[in-house]
């Protein structure tokens, strides 16, 4: 899934300060599940706006919609009647949302109350760790399953780096070195000489380098199969 | 046994305090509650195992919160008692109203006038 944090209050505080009537607009995808950004977040972001401005004398009027998803234009949509009744829209979604929603209402301003992350998945409860990075030309094959694109700090495709030391890269000793784990995967199961071979330099046209991408399913294009 | 706690204290019955969440403290908050406090089971006594361990959470959750607002995270807290201990939940409903009071009426209330002091 996405994976996101909320900006703190003060920064949404700072969006919104000239605003009177606000909506906050939640997300039921990925942000409800790493629980930033779902129906809860949303109450909680609202009553907490509510409380600042009270206290600051200058109250704020928040109504609250959590849309089944903001990167679908269908949901969207379904804010349409109430979308311009407000000074300003804040989205709790990943920053697909405050983007789709712009695209879709010219005339409306939206703000974003999270910071988007990466892509990763829960390894305990309440902790979100990034496994990709949607470089676009998955190699992970090679790698037993684990990625060195998103999970080394230099994404080397041949590593360890020397920076490498008890299993922890060099960059913090909380962090994993991927290429360890690489490595002591590839021994435990007595392939080592997998990682002989050279990797061709990849192609990173396919990764954000080659500027911002798109995805077409012909089939799909052409109506509904 | 009858006991007395200050009239100011209204009390809001729930099965377990795992049922009280975040958004229920920040509304007592934001409607203008000078503070609000959960008194749960003792810890290690929860017939649900863990609500009032939840419950703890939560309030630090809202404490911090507060704290991010400029506001007394100190209006907000978290009691552990049995049901037997009738005379420890009047004393702990009076040890909240003196710090509430020492703390002073909300700042949660839409004038402009708070800001000054
Ligand atoms: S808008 Fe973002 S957070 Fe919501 S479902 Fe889509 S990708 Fe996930
Ligand atoms: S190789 Fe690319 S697509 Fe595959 S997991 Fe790593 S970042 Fe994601």
């Amino acid at each position: 899934m996405i994976v996101a944090d909320r900006k703190s209050l003060e920064e949404i505080l700072e969006m919104v300060e000239d605003c009177k009537k606000i909506l906050i607009v939640g997300c039921k995808g990925c942000v409800t599940v790493c629980n930033v950004g779902g129906v809860k977040e949303v109450e909680i972001l609202s009553s907490s706006l509510k409380i600042a401005r009270k206290k600051a004398g200058i109250e704020i009027e928040i109504d609250m919609h959590t849309l089944e998803r903001q990167c679908d234009n269908e949901y969207i949509e379904q804010i349409k009647e109430t979308v311009n009744d407000y000074d300003a829209v804040v989205s709790m979604a990943c920053g697909v949302g405050p983007q789709f929603l712009s695209e879709m209402y010219k005339d409306q301003k939206f703000f974003p109350a999270l910071d988007t992350t990466f892509f990763g998945g829960a390894t305990e409860h309440g902790v979100w760790e990034e496994r990709c990075a949607g470089c676009g030309t998955c190699i992970i094959h090679k790698y037993d399953g684990l990625c060195p694109v998103a999970r080394c700090a230099k994404s080397l495709l041949h590593g360890p780096c020397g920076g490498s030391s008890n299993s922890a890269c060099e960059i913090s000793k909380d962090t994993e070195c991927v290429w360890d784990s690489i490595v002591r995967k590839k021994m435990e199961q007595g392939r080592l000489e997998d990682l002989l071979g050279v990797t061709e330099a990849r192609d990173w046209r396919s990764a954000r380098d080659g500027g911002p991408r798109r995805s077409i399913r012909e089939e799909l294009v052409q109506g509904n199969i | 046994m009858r006991l007395s706690y200050p009239a100011n204290v209204k009390i809001i019955q729930v099965p377990c305090t795992g049922r009280v969440d975040i958004i229920h403290l920040l509304n007592a908050i934001e409607d203008g509650a000078d503070g609000v406090y959960v008194a749960g089971c003792l810890e290690g006594e929860c017939h649900y195992i863990s609500g009032n361990l939840k419950a703890r959470r939560k309030v630090e959750y809202v404490q911090k919160t507060l704290k991010e607002l400029g506001i007394e995270p100190e209006r907000v807290a978290m009691y552990n008692l049995s049901s037997a201990q009738g005379a420890r939940f009047a004393e702990i409903a009076n040890e909240v109203v003196t710090k509430i009071k020492e703390l002073g009426p909300t700042p949660v209330t839409n004038k402009k006038q708070n800001n000054a002091a």
